[in-house]
């Protein structure tokens, strides 16, 4: 029953509707793109990546849809604006002159992005010239000011939302460093003083303004000519301002498709620690297989949404029926039933919902002692004061005496032993890495160990065992083979990117699908390098002796019975095929008249399904055959 | 016989030594065989109990000794009977003789299946170990011991010894003892056996499989080192949750008379369009869609197997690396585990040095996995050593399932150490918590680890199948609290508290904890947290409320003083980082003035109090609170009038000051002429 993909991962804390629903009430981003369209953002020409030249505009634009691609997968209930000034053509709400907010039908101003307005967007070059058109905004002479008009524009868009569950932005791509340059006199401090102010109330109102400066070949972006002022830098940041503008750049650019999770709590949980004293803690689901996202069911013939309907059928008698309040258990022939509340009651083993029972070392955690992902823990004073202190004091304690505590964890519908590992903070140059707290990992149970290694023990003699020499060779081998800062961040999943590359090529009607590079494949190279040739052809010479090659043929007799049958029908059917001439039988359509036996031969000796009617038989080998 | 039924023999010490452990025994058994009448109702069960006062066996018959042996319960099809026996074993009264019941037992399963039935022979033995063993008419007990193992593996037998220490062993037991143990250590050297030591009946509970799952691997292949170097490996599931049984729906629409009704429910879907209700879509003709923005992208099957990833079935090694680079609660799933191709000796011998070095060396393995072909996804994960201490089993690794970068969460949190000092633990108190974390120890010197996950039952469904039991003779019976050997895993020990008293006293001495009085408006309080974009402020806003406002918020203006109320008010209002600025701002201003009021003597803070009620009055219109404003100034004339301190509404009209009306801010319902007549009206009559 294909129901709900995401229902594979989910569990009783995890609850995608809810996180849905959070996403919207909670905190987004509204962001508004402001682009510099003056002559001199086509004029200048940078070098790019793939050897031809780019224009600035075409820098900024690139970037900007790179991002609104990934922010469609990321974060879609974001809302984005791009608005253009030093233009020509005007389109915005207060009639300002040259400044036009660029849109697609259907679609506000500020607006989560859509397909059409990213496939739109893609297409600017095509129109820009003859529909928004490029034109200095700012000339000696004229009280026109563009970047002021520009920023009134943005602050307008911005109103949308309040500033307690937004997070408002205006991002501002320019080359000009000076606006205001080419005007004289009192005119000029006059321009500078009113744009400035007209920042400032942005920036009173809660808007963040960001600048990203694209700098000359010869001459890099002066911030502190006027934009200092206007983003409000000073000293030290002053500084690494233009250095940390180029990475953003590329961050923006470059950025993995993942879906972003605001940080919730997903329970608060009452930790008894000892003698009915307890501590409030949350608790953060850190780490979570992501899934490809909810599906929607859909008609194929409308494309419409279909919902889905349940009902329940009485098996004996065939009546339709209210959902059953009942469940039962065949046990020793008879039917035990239990009503929904018995059960939940059986499941209600502990009412305390994290109980403090102990403490153990660290090296009686064993690697097999895992069932799910692990959930953090951090302490709030919120409700329970002086939790706080007492959890850094038993996190210290943990940590220092290489412990970590055994604890019950009952809720509701499922209790598990747990074990609470304290992690220190790491933090390294591009932030934290691992934050302070405690990571709550889920304990399996008697019952939920197997022990298969104890199938092939052996009765009498001793399994062999590696010997000294073997075990040298191998950690020469291992010493070669070295990934020296690995990472678990470093992967992305490659299903996962494809899938999001996939969705975005149908979306936007791109016609071939963007590269997907899996980053998860060997370094065949790394290993094809002599030294670590050497290591493994030592150690191969070590614990194979001569008969590595035998060894490997072993192997291959070892195949068990149905996949040897599955080969010989696989020989015979490649065999008998030879005898048929299929172009020619497909050409003259007469597939149909041959067997499903012979049909099958076809389909057998190309490792093809071999399952389905006669027609879907021939359908597959024509499709086959590319006819 | 089936190929997967299990024939087991239960062999059960019932001594006066294990007197006190049989209610525990009991549970157990019978867990095993109530399970076994869900999971696997066809296996066969026997019971022979050691230790009796009586003897009765068929070899006592047949060859004589063996005495005070008796097979409770010959080997049968598990039934209800069988669970109401093993909840009342007889207790017996001499030392029993385990040796002896191994050998009846075996003999009862020679001579129902002789040599059919291979691996699925199992026996059990449930003893102390602390009864002295017969010397055997000739040889040495050793020898018994390998005649009965070559026995038990020529029949395909396996028997698992569970041995229960809850004390320590003083006085003459103490050889008793350690001869027993050697000879219980030497079957698992010599036949398909396994001894388990337990110290405490909760562990007890745990210490069988009390359920049979026959292993499958999930992938056979190679393990790909390089190119050049493929190591033949199978992997298999190492732990896997054992669910809570999924229950069927029942239906009572069956009549009553009608026996052989299977009271099942049907669940059906049927797709229809959201559209029109009436029109119902055929499943196939249903479309997967993809969120894309607030679209939906319909992907056809067809479409999406023609595009999709589609990674070859491998196992390959990307690389070594430092144990220390991968962090513990990076394990995602439940375990598998890896073990050389049991037909190939170079395998063994290759998986083990490796395992050996790494465990040496502090490394572990990183992983690709594709386990099937046509799997659209691959793992990767960290193998890690399990270098074997048992001759007879062979090294293996474990593995573990490791994120990928979409998995894993950027949230961030407070450093504990730029927390303020309220909230730290000061020297003794960390000392106390290291003591505490010291003491409360679960892995005492002179004892086995407790509560070892490997022992330890789950207590949710020992529940259920002891309810299940119990319902199937009293249908109506409540939920039984819950027994109190698996409140052992629940609950702290109680015994361990006990004699840890003091550390745990000098815990709560040094910590104080205090419950908050529950706030106000808790659903207010679930919508801020999340919304919070920056978590450090987020932080610092439920510690400042917490504490008091211990910690500055950038300098801001954050309540009125009384140097520059006017101003501090002025600038509170037009805050914009929260609209709770605003009210915060009303508030203060108002006890201000009615502090103002009450403290003036003769009228001399009149003048302040109406600088005050100005800036109130133009905040109010500002921001739109003329409501605020207007009942304010009732209640400040109500309360001068109560108070003698008439000539400040005096002072106040003369002033000309007004309530807020409609013309000056839309949400007033004071219209202008009541506005102006208010200070007039209230004003007594002259006298």
């Amino acid at each position: 029953m294909e129901l709900d993909p995401d229902d594979v991962f989910r569990d009783d804390e995890d609850d995608p509707d809810n996180e849905a629903l959070r996403e919207r009430a909670s905190s987004k981003e509204l962001v508004v793109y402001l682009v510099d369209a003056s002559p001199k953002m086509f004029s200048t020409k940078c070098p790019s990546e793939d050897q031809k030249d780019e224009s600035h505009f075409q820098i900024a634009t690139s970037c900007i849809l790179e991002s609104l691609k990934t922010q469609i997968i990321n974060r879609s209930y974001d809302e984005v604006a791009v608005c253009f000034f030093n233009t020509r053509e005007k389109k915005n709400l207060q009639d300002l002159n040259n400044v036009f907010v660029f849109n697609v039908a259907d679609r506000e101003f500020l607006d989560r992005p859509t397909a059409k307005f990213i496939k739109e967007f893609s297409r600017l070059e095509e129109f820009f010239m003859k529909d928004i058109g490029s034109q200095y905004g700012i000339v000696s002479g004229s009280r026109e000011n563009s970047l002021y008009n520009a920023l009134w524009v943005a602050q307008a868009l911005l109103r949308k939302g309040s500033a307690k569950t937004a997070d408002k932005r205006i991002l501002i791509f320019t080359d000009e460093d000076d606006p205001f340059g080419n005007i004289k006199g009192g005119a000029k401090a006059d321009m500078t003083r009113t744009t400035l102010q007209r920042a400032k109330d942005a920036q009173d109102l809660g808007i963040s303004i960001e600048l990203l400066p694209l700098s000359q070949l010869d001459r890099e972006f002066n911030i502190s000519l006027f934009y200092a002022d206007l983003i409000g830098l000073q000293g030290e940041n002053l500084a690494q301002f233009m250095p940390a503008a180029g990475e953003r750049m590329e961050d923006m650019k470059y950025q993995l498709r993942k879906r972003m999770f605001k940080k919730r709590i997903v329970r608060k949980l009452t930790f008894s620690v000892a003698n009915g004293v307890s501590i409030e803690v949350h608790t953060y689901a850190f780490i979570r297989p992501t899934v490809l996202g909810s599906i929607t069911w859909l008609d194929s013939v409308t494309n419409q949404p279909i919902k889905i309907e349940r009902s329940f059928i009485c098996a004996d008698t065939g009546a339709l029926m209210q959902e059953p309040p009942k469940r039962f258990q065949t046990y020793k022939n008879q039917d035990v039933k239990f009503s929904v509340e018995e059960l939940s009651e059986i499941k209600r083993v502990s009412t305390g919902q994290l109980r403090l029972l102990g403490f153990k070392p660290l090296s009686c955690l064993k690697d097999y002692h895992n069932l799910r992902p692990s959930t953090f823990i951090f302490p709030s004073d919120e409700e329970v004061i002086g939790s706080t202190r007492i959890f850094i004091a038993l996190h210290r304690s943990m940590i220092r005496l290489k412990r970590f505590a055994v604890a019950f964890y009952g809720t509701s519908s499922h209790s598990q032993l747990v074990a609470l590992v304290a992690q220190e903070e790491i933090i390294d140059s591009g932030g934290q890495v691992e934050p302070p707290g405690m990571h709550l990992i889920y304990l399996p149970y008697s019952d939920d160990i197997r022990h298969a290694e104890e199938l092939h023990s052996t009765t009498n003699a001793s399994v062999p065992q590696a010997n000294e020499d073997q075990i040298k060779k191998a950690a020469a081998l291992i010493k070669r083979i070295d990934l020296k800062d690995f990472s678990v961040y470093q992967f992305a999943n490659p299903a996962l990117q494809r899938h999001y590359a996939v969705l975005q090529a149908l979306a936007l009607e791109e016609d071939d699908l963007p590269d997907i590079k899996d980053e998860t494949v060997p370094d065949e190279e790394g290993l094809a390098r002599p030294g670590v040739v050497n290591a493994i052809e030592e150690f191969k010479q070590s614990v194979f002796g001569d008969k590595y090659e035998e060894s490997d043929n072993a192997g291959h007799k070892k195949v068990s019975e149905a996949s040897k049958k599955r080969k010989a029908l696989a020989d015979s059917a490649v065999q008998k095929s030879v005898q048929y001439n299929w172009a020619e039988l497909a050409d003259s359509g007469k597939l149909k008249d041959l067997t499903v036996v012979e049909l099958k031969i076809y389909l057998t000796a190309h490792d093809l399904p071999v399952s389905g009617k006669k027609e879907d038989l021939i359908k597959r080998i024509l499709t086959h055959m590319g006819k | 016989m089936a190929r997967n039924k299990e024939a087991l023999v239960l062999l059960l010490d019932v001594g006066p030594s294990m007197h006190h452990l049989l209610p525990e025994v009991e549970k157990i058994c019978s867990m095993i065989v109530q399970k076994k009448l869900v999971y696997s109702k066809y296996d066969e069960v026997g019971v022979v109990l050691f230790g009796t006062e009586e003897t009765e066996n068929e070899l006592t018959m047949e060859v004589g000794g063996y005495e005070h042996v008796v097979v409770l319960q010959n080997i049968k099809v598990v039934d209800g009977d069988l669970v109401e026996t093993l909840k009342q074993i007889p207790r017996g009264t001499v030392p029993g003789d385990f040796l002896d019941a191994i050998v009846v037992g075996m003999d009862m399963l020679i001579k129902k299946y002789s040599s059919t039935n291979k691996g699925k022979k199992r026996l059990c033995l449930m003893t102390n170990g602390l009864s002295p063993i017969k010397d055997p008419y000739e040889g040495s007990k050793e020898d018994q011991v390998n005649a009965i193992a070559e026995q038990m593996t020529s029949h395909g037998m396996k028997l698992e010894c569970v041995v229960v220490r809850e004390s320590v062993v003083r006085g003459e037991n103490v050889s008793v003892m350690e001869e027993n143990d050697r000879i219980l250590n030497l079957f698992p050297q010599k036949s398909c056996a396994k001894t388990i030591f337990v110290e405490s009946s909760t562990s007890l509970l745990g210490a069988l499989k009390t359920r049979n799952i026959s292993p499958v691997t999930i992938f056979r292949g190679d393990l790909e080192i390089s190119p050049k170097l493929k190591i033949k490996v199978w992997v298999y599931k190492k732990t896997s949750e054992e669910k809570f049984p999924t229950l069927k729906k029942y239906s009572d629409k069956a009549p009553s008379t009608d026996k052989f009704a299977s009271h099942e429910v049907k669940v059906d879907y049927e797709y229809k369009s959201v559209e029109d209700a009436n029109k119902v879509v055929p499943p196939e003709q249903r479309i997967k869609g993809y969120r894309y923005g607030p679209q939906v992208v319909p992907i056809s099957a067809d479409e999406w197997d023609a595009v999709k990833f589609k990674p070859e079935k491998s196992v390959k090694l990307l690389g070594f690396t430092d144990s220390s680079n991968i962090m513990r609660h990076h394990y995602m799933k439940d375990v598998n585990i890896f073990i050389a191709d049991p037909g190939d000796q170079n395998a063994i011998v290759a998986v083990s040095a490796l395992a050996r070095a790494m465990k040496e060396m502090h490394k572990v393995a990183i992983l690709r996995c594709v386990w099937r072909q046509g799997q659209g996804n691959v793992v990767v994960g960290v193998l890690t050593p399990n270098v074997s201490d048992n001759d007879h089993v062979p090294d293996s690794f474990y593995f573990n399932i490791l994120p990928f970068a979409e998995d894993v969460r950027e949230f961030q949190f407070p450093s504990f150490s730029n927390l303020p000092a309220s909230l730290l633990p000061d020297e003794e108190q960390q000392e106390a918590a290291d003591n505490f974390v010291k003491m409360l120890d679960l892995t005492p010197s002179d004892r086995k680890e407790m509560l070892q996950p490997d022992f330890t039952p789950n207590p949710v469904l020992e529940r259920f199948y002891n309810y299940l039991e119990l319902k199937s003779k009293h249908p109506d019976a409540a939920v039984p609290p819950l027994d109190k050997t698996l409140k052992r895993i629940t609950e702290p020990d109680p015994e361990l508290l006990a004699q840890k008293k003091s550390a745990i006293d000098s815990l709560l001495r040094h910590f104080e904890v205090k419950e908050k009085p529950k706030l106000k408006k808790s659903t207010r309080r679930m919508r801020e947290k999340p919304s919070g974009s920056d978590d450090e402020d987020n932080y610092r806003r439920i510690s400042s409320k917490t504490e008091v406002e211990l910690i500055e918020n950038g300098g801001k203006v954050e309540k009125i003083g009384d140097l520059t109320p006017v101003q501090d008010f002025e600038a509170m209002m037009s805050r914009r980082d929260n609209p709770e600025w605003v009210n915060r701002a009303i508030t203060e201003m108002k006890n201000k003035i009615h502090d103002l009021i009450e403290d003036s003597y003769e009228g001399d803070n009149y003048a302040k109090a109406l600088d005050l009620l100005v800036a109130l009055r133009k905040g109010c219109i500002l921001e739109q609170e003329p409501k605020q404003f207007n009942d304010f100034l009732h209640q400040l004339c109500k309360f001068c009038l109560q108070n003698d301190l008439r000539s400040f509404c005096n002072f106040l009209a003369t002033k000309g000051i007004t309530l807020i009306s409609k013309t000056e801010a839309a949400d007033s319902d004071v219209t202008e002429e009541e506005a102006r007549s208010f200070l007039v009206k209230s004003e007594p009559k002259p006298e």
